[in-house]
């Protein structure tokens, strides 16, 4: 555990995902989402795909997309710099009404760090002209469905910034 | 070598109703799936993120099990992704298989060498990456005589075939397009594949 108090739980996030009968997790792990891994196994409604490099999540979303399934992505915002060409490509190219969560690394609620992944990331979003939410606390949940809700109807990638580490 | 045209009619006349998820030479507009396809609706090019039609493939394969998915994929794009090699035999869907045109070239962009052609080993690539099956072919007789054994094999499989290098030297925007794309098909191969949005 870090320092930090615990004030966002996994299991908030996926009710949220259970909400709305998503699928299938395309993920690579990171130290935000560590608790969500454990959860994640145990939920008998959600499929996990682990891939090796995250460039490859949107694709496989892609395809589960097309062939009927509900699928989110979960990866870090460094995750997202490595995968530019696959979100240009097969996301926003596609239109697919994907929604990515991705671990906010370096984040601060007072703007200020030395991180390059947090200080970039919403940059890139703009640049893409992708929006995003950012969630910090089991209140802030609920956003995952407005993210899902805003994907579909504009047919296009949104992005949920995770802030917090998750506690057990 | 096997021709480029040959082996992609070859596949194609064994598809059943198997979508072909195509990039790069074998989606050629002159000599890859546009210009013989038996079953148009269910083609799948992949131009827009080089590298990445294995995974789509994977990602069909998962929400289709009932149906074979083949993923048409060039040596040049694989190399760039292999740990999609990894990431399909640790989620074994066993109605997937994979099939490298392997040119040693990257002829869509005007036929320069890949890296390490000579030297690397494409079959003992996807063994040692877990596939369930391992198929190798450098000719058209051989390739004739075992796709049926490939076919029939339990997923994922992978499909190493040694391929003439074609080579485009249009420039891009004189090129043919081809009539069905990435659009064309998200547009329609839900309702094809009997999805409920
Ligand atoms: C990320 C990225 N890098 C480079 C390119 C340029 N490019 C397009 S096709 C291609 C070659 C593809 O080679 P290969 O997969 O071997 O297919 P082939 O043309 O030989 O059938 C390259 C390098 C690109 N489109 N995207
Ligand atoms: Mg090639």
């Amino acid at each position: 555990m870090t320092t930090q108090e615990v004030i966002l739980h996994p299991a908030s996030v996926v009710a949220e995902l259970k909400k709305n009968n998503i699928s299938h997790v395309v993920w690579l792990p990171d130290s935000e989402t560590n608790f969500m891994f454990q959860l994640l196994t145990n939920e008998p409604s959600l499929s996990l795909v682990p891939v090796c490099r995250e460039g490859e999540t949107m694709a496989v979303s892609a395809g589960l997309w097309v062939g009927g399934k509900r699928p989110i992505v979960l990866i870090q915002n460094t995750g997202i710099f490595e995968s530019g060409d696959s979100i240009r490509g097969l996301g926003l190219d596609i239109n697919q009404p994907l929604v990515m969560l991705v671990g906010y690394r370096g984040w601060s609620r007072h703007g200020l760090t030395k991180d390059s992944a947090a200080r970039f990331i919403e940059h890139i979003l703009h640049a893409w002209g992708i929006s995003y939410y950012l969630i910090e606390t089991d209140e802030d949940a609920d956003r995952i469905s407005l993210a899902i809700e805003e994907a579909e109807r504009t047919s296009k990638p949104v992005a949920v910034l995770v802030g917090t580490e998750f506690g057990s | 070598m096997i021709d480029n045209i040959d082996a992609v009619k070859l596949l194609d006349s064994k598809r059943g109703n198997a979508v072909f998820v195509a990039t790069m030479n074998a989606n050629n507009v002159h000599f890859g799936l546009p210009t013989i396809t038996s079953n148009e609706k269910l083609d799948f090019p992949i131009s827009g993120a080089m590298s990445k039609a294995s995974n789509v493939a994977l990602g069909l394969a998962l929400a289709q099990p009932d149906r074979k998915i083949f993923c048409l994929d060039g040596d040049g794009s694989l190399l760039m992704n292999l740990g999609s090699m990894v990431t399909i035999s640790n989620t074994a869907p066993k109605n997937l298989i994979h099939v490298l045109f392997n040119n040693k070239v990257y002829a869509v962009t005007g036929g320069q060498p890949i890296p390490g052609a000579e030297k690397s080993d494409w079959e003992g690539m996807a063994k040692s990456a877990g596939y369930a099956n391992v198929f190798s072919f450098d000719n058209l007789e051989d390739l004739t005589n075992g796709i049926d054994e490939a076919m029939a094999a339990v997923g994922p499989v992978f499909i190493h075939l040694v391929v003439k290098p074609e080579i485009e030297n249009t420039p891009v925007q004189f090129r043919t397009p081809a009539k069905r794309n990435v659009h064309t098909a998200i547009a329609d191969l839900p309702e094809t594949l009997g999805v409920k949005r």
